[in-house]
């Protein structure tokens, strides 16, 4: 069932007229009128910051600063560890107070190391002066180090150092697909954003279009989008290079938001299980994200503040905030008017893939884009668990068109081969089966346990063939230090043994020294030296000796 | 006939080669049951299966002479992996071996060691760095918990710690079970 997207002023791709679908997927409530409406609030600056090292997926930061030492605004403190990572900046200036495990936005509740910055509310600059830049003129490789500098993430949700995404020249890419269908309900932070910074949005997007080289771009929005859209449209109308930007509107179904899914709707291409859409020549960013890369290339700033939504029943105004990293959620629950009192719990991200957490002192993060307060009466805890009774529900609704109970079963008995020959990891934990289950099985919590539980076995299975190395190392170390001290020992024992030669220089050579020792005794024996001069007491002690000693050899001759 | 023979002769010469080069090209050195066991076993090398190490444990296994289930720090999921691998039955871990325990590694207290080299003689990863009259540490990322360098040290300095849970090692946990266990098994004994 293919539809028309509608056409705009703008010239549209011709190869992207026809919207597809993927399969399954949910038509679900929306809940973001509750916040997309108000203008996005600044939250005040929070007496403390926590930035946690490790805000993306990849290798974590490596923390540059000491305790005591002052930091300005959008100073590096956390330099990336190798290809995969993100590096982290101040978010304001201040003093490190700590640099320690601290908790952070993680449904494990486990703590993590995180740099603790106290703030001074001056929100110093760095001394150090960048040049502003014509990325026009720029090569895609500097744009792409400038967005690496930046510690730019994707901020749709999943965190992925965008310079990696972007591969700098890498892949052949067609399409950029900026992503701005914000597709989970509840969650509106993308939604305000396009409305009021469509601009930034727009100039971000020519700049990862230069960064990539590619060909064509299309924006993709959700249908129910309308002010967002219009927004769009304006800025698209008033910018002067964009004749080769299209906006597409695609329909509202839970998760088009998904990249793989937002493909499929786009091209009727699916990407391949295991590969990277970069292999098709699309690359999807969000626009959370282009809005980023504005800031980074055209006016020089890190990746510092982010919007969040919070939202639902359980808080008094909620509102989109754009807060600094770091900030306290407690603090961003504050500004959004504190808890209602049937307030029941704190779910970080939406309510379809988010997890809920029992403490609010975690700190915003890149990726975190919302935070979700409910009531009993809203998102009820679901009644226990029946036994599966194989309907096919969540078959049907599955947007990566898996089997969901076929790898329920699977988790369910630990079979972790087995369900990963069913493509456990092509699963996008969307939510979509747990929701239609009528059984109301956890099963997402399923797919998840079983995802991590492989994750941990192959780091074990990394860390004891490690082991191996270096215990088979060392037995040939061993081995090979008892064959050397072996051999010296053949070869000194040979070197005893077989030498008739040595043997009689050894001779010869005690012959000399007895030799030696004869001549000597003579010559002590012939002239005694200093008897010139002696007083008669001395002469009587040298005659008495005498005569002991001639005594002594006429009893030994005797 | 004549045809019939050498077309035969040939085939036969052909496929004698092909089998030779196959020989020499695939030729498999060790035994590689030996090898599959030996991946299967966590290496923490601490010898409670009463052989010295993981290998010669792994041999063992492959010759019949030891059972599956003489490895504590492997427990449950590696008896079950080994009975998967060699089609014998999964058995509870024998007692006289040990007791499973979750991966730990040990410390050295600095400030006690003395730098005698008994426990870097002892540790089967080289894990202990140090020399003599040195104070000596453990490298813990290379540390398999295996215990070894504890009764070799003449003044008790070094303490066995529990890994502390990290976000990187954590699993979601399993839901618990659903009511009973479903399906054409239920429907199938209501019927009969």
């Amino acid at each position: 069932m293919n539809r028309s997207a509608t056409s705009f002023s703008r010239p549209q791709l011709s190869s992207f007229k026809t919207l597809h679908h993927f399969h399954g997927g949910l038509k679900l409530p929306g809940h973001r009128e509750i916040t997309a409406s108000m203008p996005i609030r600044q939250a005040e600056l929070p007496p403390q910051l926590i930035v946690p090292l490790q805000q993306h997926i990849g290798a974590a930061a490596v923390s540059l600063v000491q305790v005591g030492e002052q930091v300005c605004k959008g100073q590096l403190i956390g330099r990336q560890a190798g290809a995969i990572s993100a590096c982290v900046h101040a978010p304001s200036s201040g003093v490190i107070s700590a640099v320690e495990d601290r908790p952070v936005p993680h449904p494990s509740g486990l703590q993590a190391p995180c740099i603790v910055i106290d703030t001074d509310g001056m929100e110093r600059d760095s001394d150090e002066q960048y040049p502003l830049l014509d990325y026009t003129r720029l090569t895609p490789d500097a744009l792409c180090k400038l967005i690496r500098d930046a510690g730019i993430v994707g901020l749709g949700g999943a965190g992925f150092p965008t310079q990696v995404k972007l591969g700098c020249g890498k892949y052949d890419i067609k399409l950029l697909l900026i992503n701005a269908v914000e597709c989970e309900p509840y969650i509106a932070c993308d939604n305000r954003l396009i409305q009021e910074r469509a601009a930034d949005i727009i100039s971000g997007v020519h700049i990862l279009q230069r960064a990539v080289e590619a060909e064509s771009c299309i924006i993709a929005i959700e249908d129910d989008m309308a002010q967002a859209e219009a927004a769009l449209q304006t800025a698209l109308q008033q910018d002067g290079n964009n004749t080769d930007i299209a906006l597409t509107r695609v329909p509202e179904i839970y998760p088009s938001g998904g990249e793989r899914q937002l493909i499929k709707v786009l091209t009727g291409e699916e990407v391949p299980s295991q590969g990277f859409p970069a292999d098709m020549g699309i690359i999807c960013q969000n626009v959370g994200t282009a809005a980023a890369v504005h800031n980074a290339v055209v006016k020089r700033q890190p990746l510092l503040p982010r919007i969040v939504t919070l939202t639902g029943n359980g808080l008094v105004q909620p509102q989109n905030i754009e807060a600094l990293i770091g900030t306290p959620v407690s603090h961003l629950v504050a500004t959004a008017g504190g808890y209602c009192s049937d307030v029941e719990r704190l779910i970080i991200g939406g309510p379809m893939m988010g997890y809920a957490v029992t403490d609010d002192n975690i700190p915003v993060t890149k990726t975190l884009n919302c935070a979700l307060a409910v009531t009993a009466d809203e998102m009820p805890v679901p009644p226990p668990a029946q036994p599966c009774i194989r309907c096919g529900k969540c078959t049907e609704v599955c947007p990566a068109d898996l089997l969901p109970q076929q790898l329920y079963w699977y988790a369910h008995s630990s079979n972790l081969d087995a369900a990963q020959d069913y493509s456990l990891f092509d699963c996008i934990e969307c939510g979509c089966c747990a929701y239609v289950c009528p059984s109301h099985i956890p099963l997402v919590q399923y797919y998840r346990h079983a995802k991590t539980e492989i994750w941990v076995r192959e780091k074990q299975l990394q860390s004891s063939d490690l082991a191996r190395q270096r215990h088979e190392a060392r037995l040939s170390r061993l081995d090979r230090i008892k064959q050397e001290r072996a051999a010296r020992m053949a070869k000194k024992k040979l070197a005893l043994a077989g030498d008739d030669s040595r043997k009689d220089n050894k001779k010869a050579a005690i012959e000399a020294a007895l030799e030696r020792v004869k001549r000597k005794k003579q010559q002590a024996d012939s002239t005694p030296g200093n008897t010139d001069n002696l007083t008669p007491a001395q002469q009587q002690l040298i005659d008495d000796a005498d005569r002991r000693r001639r005594q002594q050899q006429e009893d030994r001759n005797s | 006939m004549l045809t019939a023979l050498t077309v035969l002769g040939i085939l036969a010469a052909l496929i004698g080669l092909v089998l030779g080069y196959t020989a020499i090209r695939f030729h498999v050195d060790s035994d590689p049951v030996v090898e599959q066991i030996d991946k299967l076993l966590p290496q923490t090398q601490c010898g409670q299966c009463t052989y010295a190490g993981c290998r010669p444990y792994a041999e063992a296994m492959a010759a019949g002479e030891a059972d599956i289930n003489q490895c504590p720090p492997g427990g449950e999921t590696t008896i079950k992996a080994l009975a998967d691998l060699l089609g014998r039955d999964p058995k509870p871990l024998n007692p006289e071996h040990g007791e499973h325990t979750e991966k730990s590694v040990v410390v050295i207290d600095e400030q006690v060691c003395i730098g005698c080299t008994l426990c870097i003689q002892a540790c089967p990863v080289d894990a202990i760095v140090g020399a003599a009259k040195q104070m000596h540490t453990v490298i813990r990322d290379e540390c398999t918990g295996c215990d070894l360098c504890i009764p070799p040290c003449p003044v008790e300095c070094i303490h066995v710690v529990p890994l502390p849970p990290v976000i990187g090692n954590w699993v979601w946990p399993k839901p618990a079970d659903p009511a009973s266990q479903p399906t054409g098994t239920a429907r199938q004994q209501a019927a009969s």
